[in-house]
């Protein structure tokens, strides 16, 4: 449900003060009825906006190393993204084999790192020590202290993943291997060998990860069934097959129940099938598939929608696990909005498993790195980024700057689910008209879930600084909770 | 006499040449052995005979004695980088002369490692009319290379410098003051002199990976050493 789908009376709407948002900091609105229930949740987030004026008028060759800096967690995804989107302008409609594996090892270095890194620093102290756990303890180290065999074991996944990102890309951070076209590297016999060598640990730990995460699910399982759940549209790529597939596909999105809604839409269509809502209240758009208008069209994406909307995951122990996933609880886990961390630990082995496979190829050494064609003015590039799926659309001059360029972020496609998700919670925790640490807790538990690019999500490690406002049917502040 | 170490020199040499030669560097960002020197970097100061100069404009001469590698110098050209950094739009991470420009290299070289000044942040447009090169003035270090090698070499006078202090700026020899309706050409010697990333040819951006580049591999100041022209019969 939308806010437009709200009946008027007793609702009141806000338009939020640029100057009242709390830099950093994720804020959250809760408005309540007349009856005094938690209407509607607001989460407001400072996005970067006025990126895409920055691109216009610069090179279309320098805007995949420049748009890095959209994240700060997932710059990788953007700097493949917008390589694809410039590969249909320089005409390469096929890569070579060598830049199309380069560019897929590079994607899933970085799949592993971010899952790796939202999971065993983010994600798990939540989870092992309790929504309402000490606040001090619930990171990384409070993780090493108790478990420190799992500590480790996540920091040198995500460790793995960095040393793919470092050798694909040139370096850990902005780096530059994806080109219009193709790459600018390959890799040596050497690297591949080395990197090699660490994937069979890492395979198993992430198998072990998922194995954690059904405990917990095992250990909790009405909590973890109903927590910040509701029925939600999924949408991802898949590939031609119905394989799951990160780096290219083509759209999928289906219905809770499991209908498709929209298959086999090549990316250079999106525009025709997912439209965006600006409201009033929010800096971040709110993006829904066209047939189904804003109010029921609104869709999921992320590792949750990714694993439960392809046929199968073209890796063995990462389809086990899938299969497995799906059959737990009746397939609850599968809808459970703290599914997102099972579906995601999923990733992560089959992140692994690819690695390793390309890891094998010999096409990673090979030469041929660029391809060309006839050039075009328009390119769209869409991938499945860590959060979900990233379109980057640009459109290119003839004298080879950009003229217009749109971006849809995971985060922007999640922002309606996140919305309804803290209402969920809010809901069910909140105390009368009081806001409580613990009420603020479950929120972020609920939010993490999504594993947002909220610039906040990278700025503390373990807390989330969240600023909490209880507004009533009149519009008054009722309540507010802060915490940096 | 350069550092308490004497320096040979044939007459008609600068201070600065006479030092490249002889194996010794002096940091340098507008001069360019092909080229008359300029004198407006400043970056090649040194301490001639008690007197700070621009080594690249000085003769040299028998008796000189010349300070240039002192902690004082060494501030004086930190702080001139610092301040060619401010005054345009030097942003590294994302630009494609990365490991191939000067200044950075430079800036690397001296242990620049902070802005020490507000940034101008100027709003110059680029000028992407040329079918094979483009402009970013944004980058420009004003060090009228590209002048000299389009007056000196190319014979075409396509670059030229106007206004003065803050407002001095680049243009070009067109009524439209667009590089595409000039006579310059992508093979001209102007398109490969700049030392930054202010005029480049379009659509080779990051080609070469950053960590294989020019800069990447040795840092200026040997680069310099070994791109200095010696008198025959000595070697680097
Ligand atoms: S464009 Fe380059 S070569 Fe010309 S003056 Fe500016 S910095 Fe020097
Ligand atoms: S190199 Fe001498 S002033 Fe620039």
């Amino acid at each position: 449900m939308t806010e437009s789908a709200l009946p008027e009376g007793g609702l009141r709407r806000v338009a939020i003060d640029p100057l009242s948002r709390v830099e950093g900091h994720g804020k959250v609105t809760l408005l309540l009825d007349e009856a005094g229930i938690v209407r509607q949740a607001r989460l407001h987030i400072v996005e970067f906006r006025g990126f895409e004026k920055f691109i216009q008028g610069r090179p279309y060759w320098e805007v995949p190393v420049m748009v890095q800096r959209l994240c700060g967690i997932c710059p990788v995804s953007h700097h493949l993204a917008a390589s694809k989107a410039f590969d249909q302008v320089v005409g390469a409609t096929r890569l070579t084999p060598t830049a199309e594996k380069m560019r897929r090892l590079m994607h899933y270095g970085q799949m592993l790192q971010s899952h790796a890194l939202h999971f065993f620093h983010l994600a798990s102290p939540d989870l092992l020590f309790g929504f309402d756990s000490d606040a001090g303890r619930r990171n990384i180290v409070g993780v090493a202290a108790v478990h420190p065999e799992l500590a480790r074991r996540g920091i040198l996944l995500r460790k793995l993943g960095q040393e793919v990102i470092r050798m694909t890309a040139g370096k850990r951070i902005h780096g530059t291997g994806a080109v219009p076209g193709g790459v600018n590297r390959n890799l040596s016999r050497a690297d591949r060998a080395e990197l090699g060598a660490l994937v069979p640990d890492a395979i198993d730990w992430a198998g072990e990860a998922i194995g954690l995460v059904r405990s917990l699910f095992e250990a909790n399982l009405p909590l973890y069934r109903e927590f910040a759940t509701f029925p939600a549209n999924r949408l991802s790529l898949v590939r031609a097959d119905g394989a799951m597939d990160l780096y290219d596909g083509l759209i999928r999105a289906r219905s809770p129940q499991g209908e498709t809604l929209l298959d086999d839409v090549e990316c250079g269509e999106y525009w025709n099938y997912i439209l965006e809502e600006v409201r009033p209240w929010s800096y971040m758009k709110f993006p829904y598939l066209k047939a189904l208008g804003p109010e029921r069209g609104w869709y999921r994406v992320g590792p949750l929608s990714r694993v439960t909307n392809c046929d199968f995951i073209p890796s063995p122990r990462a389809e086990a696990a899938r299969r497995e996933f799906l059959a737990f609880d009746d397939g609850r886990a599968a809808r459970a909005t703290l599914g997102f961390h099972w579906a995601r630990m999923i990733e992560m082995l089959h992140a692994a498993e690819v690695i390793g496979e390309l890891l094998e190829d010999d096409d990673l050494s090979g030469t041929e790195l660029l391809a060309g064609g006839p050039r075009t003015a328009r390119g769209v590039g869409v991938i499945e980024a860590p959060r979900g799926t990233l379109i980057h659309h640009y459109r290119v001059g003839e004298d080879d700057m950009v003229v217009r360029c749109n971006l849809i972020v995971s985060t922007t496609h999640n922002n309606e689910s996140m919305n309804l998700a803290i209402r969920e919670v809010a809901r069910r925790f909140i105390d009368g008209r009081t806001l409580t640490e613990g009420l603020l807790n479950h929120i972020e538990v609920a939010i993490r879930a999504f594993d947002p690019c909220l610039s906040c999500a990278t700025h503390a490690l373990g807390q989330m600084p969240l600023a909490l406002e209880l507004l009533d049917a009149d519009g008054s502040v009722v309540g507010r909770l802060r915490r940096d | 006499m350069l550092d308490g170490a004497p320096v040979p020199f044939e007459p008609g040499q600068t201070v600065l040449q006479a030092a490249l030669a002889a194996d010794r560097y002096i940091p340098h960002l507008c001069y360019h052995p092909e080229f008359r020197p300029h004198g407006s970097c400043k970056l090649c100061t040194a301490s001639v005979g008690g007197r700070l100069v621009a080594t690249c404009t000085t003769p040299a001469e028998a008796g000189l004695v010349v300070d240039s590698e002192t902690p004082q110098l060494r501030d004086v050209r930190r702080t001139l980088v610092q301040m060619l950094f401010a005054e345009g739009n030097h942003f590294c991470p994302s630009c494609e002369k990365s490991g191939n420009c000067q200044l950075q290299a430079q800036g690397s070289d001296l242990g620049v490692t902070t802005a020490g000044f507000r940034h101008l942040y100027p709003d110059r447009p680029i000028d992407a009319s040329h079918p094979d090169a483009w402009i970013d003035f944004n980058r420009c270090v004003l060090c009228e290379l590209c002048v000299r090698a389009s007056d000196e070499v190319d014979g075409k006078h396509v670059f030229a410098l106007a206004g003065r202090g803050l407002t001095k700026h680049l243009i070009v020899n067109a009524p439209s003051n667009r590089l595409g309706d000039t006579t310059f050409a992508a093979s001209d010697e102007a398109m490969q002199v700049c030392p930054v990333g202010a005029i480049l040819p379009k659509r080779v951006g990051f080609a070469v990976p950053i960590g294989s580049r020019r800069y990447d591999q040795r840092p200026v100041s040997a680069q310099a050493l070994d791109d200095a022209p010696r008198p025959a019969g000595r070697s680097p």
